[in-house]
């Protein structure tokens, strides 16, 4: 197997101008600049709605607070909660699943590089079209402003007789724009997967990465699929008069929910999958030990992936459902445990008896493993759906969902930039700032999402733009918005570290961590088609094959 | 320094002790400790049950927690690489079946336990028998306010929901239906019940049975709109003899009282009547809450406000002051005739 | 796994994998199924719910003729891929164009039962849930027709002005897998809208 490869183009960049450049950028289909395209629009909203959540977070630090009118407050979570999902870790994920999966397979490009650059772009402009609302959703009746409806916008709160304005139309376009983008990326990424790998890369050889993302897209092509339908139906019936949803003409609220959950529950393993698939990634290589239990992980991946599309209403048990339904929902529910339990073990038995070096990456996947235990945990206290009965949209929700999400996969996402960034830059980061950042991270981390349980139990509801002195709630709230404090310089500092490194890091090479996968095999950054000559494999770990010609991994797999 | 430290340790440990006591005192019906609204502080049996469970759900997912949390502190604390490594890889294993099998099956028993013990929650809740002398009340949603009927007994309130004190020698359950008049809402009063939405065009039922007087607080759990925040719920729980009482003067008519009766006027003259109801009189609106015995009330607006003079009028002359984006319209009225129409308004005991 | 990894065989001879295309229209597909049973779990909730009338039993008869017209055509594009693989170009365009006639005859099907429904039975898709239900539904498949139909007919004028060739035949094939989902999906609609929903 080859290590060369061909240079960068002979070009130097200075020479050519701005506007160049630009159009460079804006006109490819390289699979890696439109993941540095993904990232980059992630990151900066992430700073948005990272905004907002700090917003609303000083709105509730003290009973009777008017920072913000109450009309505001609901934009502001509506906004925070489809922007986070939808418009900072998806395109997180199709980022990194972008610019690495044809490094890891061995590939020089995604199977449909224009289909990529499609679905970029209808991403991007999904979400531009979500904040055009800011200023378009006046319309003619004065009414409305950015959406306040919700992340998964209950009906009927959606119809025309609760939300005039054009609002609303803005948040359901721009997921059906963002989800046609979503489709084509993942009928990307599985053509890729399927088709594209490098010469002795059966299915059984392919990185976890590549199982996760595919299991992940596969996800996507099933359960986007159907918000896609549901969005259509709801601009059905604000443009065209139909009654899907509407009340007034025997519509039913409670399908809403229905085709809302049959997304969105397996869209948070969606969102979850490739957070599992960096630290399947990482902890090996910095525990110096092959993943342990590979055929169990693939196999608990794609339990996950068909589990996860029948547990839906277990976010409507307060809905009123038979018994017999809820039953169904608390076993299919709780059995996800198994699978994911099989996951966290083995990354436990991956670090066992390693030797365990605590870089940034490492140490933010190590946290990864901590909050996800305790995230999941508490979605169990939910499964049981008579806790539930309590639980269902109050605090103690939010505080579960922001413990997996930030602490399971915003945590994993950081992991992944620091292990990958001296692959996409060529720099390396500086490892001191690395530090910082996770510290104070961690500590914000902590501080906002454990004391938000708290009033969870004590009884506040979520999505409350206030609440009453003398409920016991007081304490916490404060501690819970102190926490976003450290988040925010924490999130600094790790903007300021990818900014310095950029352009002040040491040169990384193309191996830093003296890691096994493909991508470590060729130039950092990588040139435009990847690999010089496409590579041969016979083991998940071909590099580990290179160092260790005495000892390879395809006698023992 | 030192001192200072192990006080705070001590101080910790004191919460840590009021919070174990809380939740045991909580068995007993003491006050509830913490909030009024402290979910571990059950006053009601489905109450009761949830936190039985809730109980047994938080020892399983506890004893895991504790079991995973050491093995994974224990892995990195031991095999972290130190500072005399020589270098050399550590054994490369590959996986094992009996361990994979191993904690495939252990979760496949925890889970089926915590389910069998859940679907006996679930069946006791939601399949519990209705004894005939259980009250029966309608609670409907509004947007921002709840609306209360007991048909069996002819009454019609807002926002505070009165009900008899239940105990084993004399069960009153009482059953609530839920319907929606506008958007989604859901009946929150965490001593008392889980919640359960009020969803249009899709009728539901929960009941409570307190075993002790009081106030029981809650709120809407379910976002139903710009003032989601300031649905409050109020459920006073009575001796049987006092709710009684209760009952008959709900079913007066309003009194009318001539002293008054240039407020009458006023509030028959201007659009109140197009969605308030005062029973006896031409008053018939039902987009806002029935004021017939607005007095009998220690609230206004959902429990937004407390029910004084001066918050009334506040509320009359401008709702937004009281519950900003309530759908309550701004009445604009002179000082005078605003004086005489709470003075009306008094009188509605 | 074992024995594949130790006998690594030279890549040139033996490293196969699925064609891409062909991949990518079987995930396609899955998105649009997922899409149609959205739908088609929503006509079946809604029936019998509609506040007003008309109702499906007095304004829909099943459309008999026109289902036959299109399920045909999955035959014809059949008979065309398979005349392209054996190089016959200009049998493949003759039944290429029959499956064009084909959908454009359910097509015409359609759009007459809707100008009935709309001019004469007075059902639009605000009357009432069936005519929600009813128009998109069938205007969902409806859609599918036409893009489809699009498609074929590009290869059409590209075979009219000969640049479809037997190297053509892969690309052939999985565009014509497209057809036979979109066929496939009308039998589900028209047990859904015309036999159960009645
Ligand atoms: C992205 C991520 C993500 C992930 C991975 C999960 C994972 C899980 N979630 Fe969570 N969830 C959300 C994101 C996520 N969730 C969001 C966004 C919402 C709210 C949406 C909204 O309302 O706005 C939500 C809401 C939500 C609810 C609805 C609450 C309500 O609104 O009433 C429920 C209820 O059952 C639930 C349960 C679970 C369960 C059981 C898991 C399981 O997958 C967890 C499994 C993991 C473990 C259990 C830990 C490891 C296992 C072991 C150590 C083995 C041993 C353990 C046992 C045998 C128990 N979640
Ligand atoms: C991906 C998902 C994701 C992420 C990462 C987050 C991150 C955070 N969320 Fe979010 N949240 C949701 C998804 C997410 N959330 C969803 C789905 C909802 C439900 C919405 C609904 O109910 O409809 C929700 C709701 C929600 C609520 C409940 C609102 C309510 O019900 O009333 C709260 C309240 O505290 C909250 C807080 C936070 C905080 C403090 C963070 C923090 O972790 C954020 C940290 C980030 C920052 C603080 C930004 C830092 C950067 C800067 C400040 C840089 C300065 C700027 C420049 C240089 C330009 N979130
Ligand atoms: C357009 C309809 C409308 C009109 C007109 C109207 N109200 Fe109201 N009123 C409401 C609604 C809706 C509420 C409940 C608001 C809430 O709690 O969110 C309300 C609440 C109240 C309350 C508090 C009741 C309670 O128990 O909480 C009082 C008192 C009241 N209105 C008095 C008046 C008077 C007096 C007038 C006329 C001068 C008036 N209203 C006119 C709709 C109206
Ligand atoms: Cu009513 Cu929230
Ligand atoms: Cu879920």
């Amino acid at each position: 197997m080859s290590t060369e490869s061909i240079a960068w183009p002979s070009t130097p960049v200075e020479s050519r101008s701005f506007v160049d450049r630009l159009h460079e950028w804006i006109a490819t289909v390289d699979h890696k600049r439109l993941g540095i395209l993904y990232m980059i629009y992630a990151l900066v909203f992430l700073m948005i709605a990272g905004i907002e959540a700090t917003v609303i977070r000083i709105q509730l630090i003290r009973p009777h607070n008017d920072f913000v009118s109450p009309q505001v407050f609901n934009r502001l979570f509506t906004m925070h909660g489809t922007t986070m999902i939808f418009f900072v870790i998806m395109p997180f994920l199709f980022g990194f699943a972008n610019y690495l999966m044809p490094l890891m397979i061995g590939a020089r490009d995604m199977a449909f590089p224009r289909l990529n650059a499609f679905s970029f772009w209808m991403t991007a402009f999904g979400g531009l079209l979500l904040y055009f609302s800011v200023v378009g959703a006046n319309g003619l009746y004065g009414a409305g402003n950015a959406p306040d409806v919700g992340w998964f916008a209950y009906a009927p709160l959606t119809s025309r007789t609760f939300s005039i304005g054009h609002s609303t139309d803005f948040w359901t376009l721009a997921l059906l724009v963002s989800g046609v983008g979503s489709i084509g990326t993942a009928v990307n990424i599985i053509a890729t997967v399927l088709c594209l790998r490098c010469p002795g890369m059966t299915l059984a050889k392919m990185p976890l990465f590549a199982w996760l993302n595919l299991v992940m897209a596969g996800l996507v092509i099933l359960c986007v699929s159907p918000l896609t339908a549901a969005q259509m139906m709801l601009v059905i019936d604000r443009y065209l008069g139909g009654h899907f949803f509407d009340t007034q003409a025997g519509g039913s609220a409670v399908i809403w929910m229905h085709f809302f959950w049959v997304f969105g529950h397996p869209e948070v393993y969606v969102l979850v999958l490739p957070a599992f698939a960096f630290a399947s990634e990482i902890i090996p290589v910095f525990s110096r030990k092959p993943i342990f239990g590979y055929p169990v992980m693939v196999g608990a991946t794609v339990a996950i992936g068909f589990i996860s599309m029948s547990v839906w209403a277990h976010h409507m048990f307060t809905v009123g459902m038979s018994s017999a339904a809820n039953n169904f929902f608390v076993i299919s529910t709780m059995a996800i445990a198994v699978p994911t339990g099989i996951k966290i073990f083995n990354w436990l038995a991956t670090m066992w008896g390693g030797k365990i070096e605590f870089k940034t990456p490492m140490l933010f996947c190590i946290a990864f493993l901590f909050q996800f235990l305790v995230a999941g945990l508490t979605g169990i206290m939910q499964g049981a759906a008579p806790f539930d009965w309590h639980l269902g949209n109050s605090y103690f929700v939010v505080a579960h969902f922001h413990y997996v999400i930030v602490g399971g996969i915003l945590f994993c996402f950081f992991g992944a930039f620091y292990y990958w960034f001296p692959k996409m830059s060529g720099k390396m980061y500086s490892e001191t700032l690395g530090k910082l950042h996770f510290w104070l991270f961690l500590i914000g981390f902590h501080l906002t999402f454990d004391f938000m349980h708290i009033p969870g139990l004590l009884g506040m509801p979520r999505r409350i733009y206030t609440y009453e002195p003398g409920r016991g709630w007081d304490t916490w709230n404060l501690i819970v918005t102190i926490g976003v404090f450290f988040q925010a310089a924490g999130i600094l500092v790790f903007l300021g570290n990818l900014i310095w490194s950029y352009f002040r890091g040491k040169v990384a090479g193309n191996d830093p961590w003296d890691a096994w996968t493909l991508e470590w095999s060729t130039n950092s950054p990588p040139p435009v088609y990847n690999f010089a000559s496409i590579p041969e494999v016979k083991s998940r770990r071909p590099l580990w094959d290179l160092k260790h010609p005495d000892d390879p991994d395809w006698e023992y797999e | 320094m030192r001192l200072r430290g192990s006080n705070k340790w001590r101080f910790l440990g004191s919460q840590i002790l009021v919070f174990v006591w809380s939740a045991s005192a909580a068995f007993a019906d003491a006050a509830p400790p913490f909030s009024p609204t402290n979910i571990f502080a059950p006053a009601s049996t489905p109450a009761k049950a949830i936190f039985g469970l809730s109980l047994f759900v938080l020892a399983v997912t506890g004893v895991i927690f504790l079991v995973v949390f050491s093995l994974l502190l224990y892995s990195v604390v031991k095999f972290r690489k130190r500072k005399s490594d020589d270098g050399r890889e550590p054994p490369q294993v590959y996986g094992s079946n009996q361990v994979e099998l191993a904690w495939t099956i252990i979760p496949i028993l925890i889970v089926v336990a915590l389910f069998m013990a859940t679907a006996r929650v679930i069946a006791s809740v939601q399949k519990a028998a209705r004894p005939d002398n259980a009250i029966e009340v309608v609670a409907i949603g509004h947007q921002f306010w709840w609306e209360y009927r007991y048909p069996a007994l002819g009454v019609v309130t807002a926002n505070e929901l009165h009900v008899p004190v239940s105990n084993d020698d004399h069960p009153a359950p009482t059953f609530i239906k839920l319907l929606s008049a506008d958007t989604d809402h859901s009946f929150w009063v965490p001593r008392l019940a889980g919640k359960t939405d009020l969803i249009p065009n899709h009728p539901n039922s929960m009941w409570i049975d307190p075993h002790e007087p009081g106030i029981y607080l809650g709120q809407c759990a379910q976002y139903c709109g710009t003032q989601h925040a300031k649905m409050l719920l109020r459920v006073y729980v009575q001796q049987r003899a006092e709710f009684d009482g209760w009952i008959q003067q709900q079913r007066q008519p309003a009194t009318v009282s001539n002293a008054v009766s240039q407020g009458q006027r006023i509030f028959e003259t201007t659009a109140c009547i197009n969605c308030h109801t005062v029973a006896g009189t031409v008053a018939n609106g039902h987009f806002g809450p029935d004021l017939t015995h607005l007095m009998s009330r220690d609230t206004i607006a959902a429990g937004a406000a407390m029910n004084t003079p001066e918050n009334l009028q506040q509320w009359i002359t401008n709702p937004d002051a009281i519950k900003p984006g309530s759908l309550m319209p701004a009445m604009q009225l002179s000082d005078q005739d605003l004086n005489a129409l709470t003075a009306y308004l008094e009188t509605l005991r | 796994m074992n024995a594949i990894s130790t006998t690594l065989r030279p890549a040139e001879l033996e490293w196969e994998l699925p064609e891409r295309g062909r991949v990518a229209m079987f995930a396609l597909i899955a998105a649009e199924a997922a899409i149609f049973s959205i739908f088609v779990v929503a006509y079946l909730f809604y029936i019998g719910k509609s506040l007003s009338g008309p109702l499906p039993a007095e304004v829909l008869s099943p459309p008999f003729l026109y289902t036959i017209c299109l399920l045909s055509s999955s035959l014809t594009i059949h008979f065309a891929a398979k005349r392209i693989r054996s190089a016959n170009v200009r049998s493949f365009g003759a039944w290429w164009l029959l499956t064009i006639i084909l959908g454009a005859i359910f097509l015409y099907g359609t759009a007459s039962e809707w100008h009935r429904l709309i001019y004469e039975d007075g059902l639009t898709i605000t009357t009432n849930l069936f005519g929600t239900t009813y128009y998109s539904l069938v205007g969902l498949h409806g859609f599918h027709v036409i893009v489809g139909l699009l498609g074929l007919t590009t290869v059409m004028v590209f075979t009219l002005f000969g640049t479809v060739k037997q190297e053509h035949a892969e690309r052939i094939d999985v565009l014509s897998l497209y057809w036979h989902f979109v066929d496939a999906v009308w039998i589900v609609v028209f047990t859904v809208v015309y036999i159960i929903g009645r």
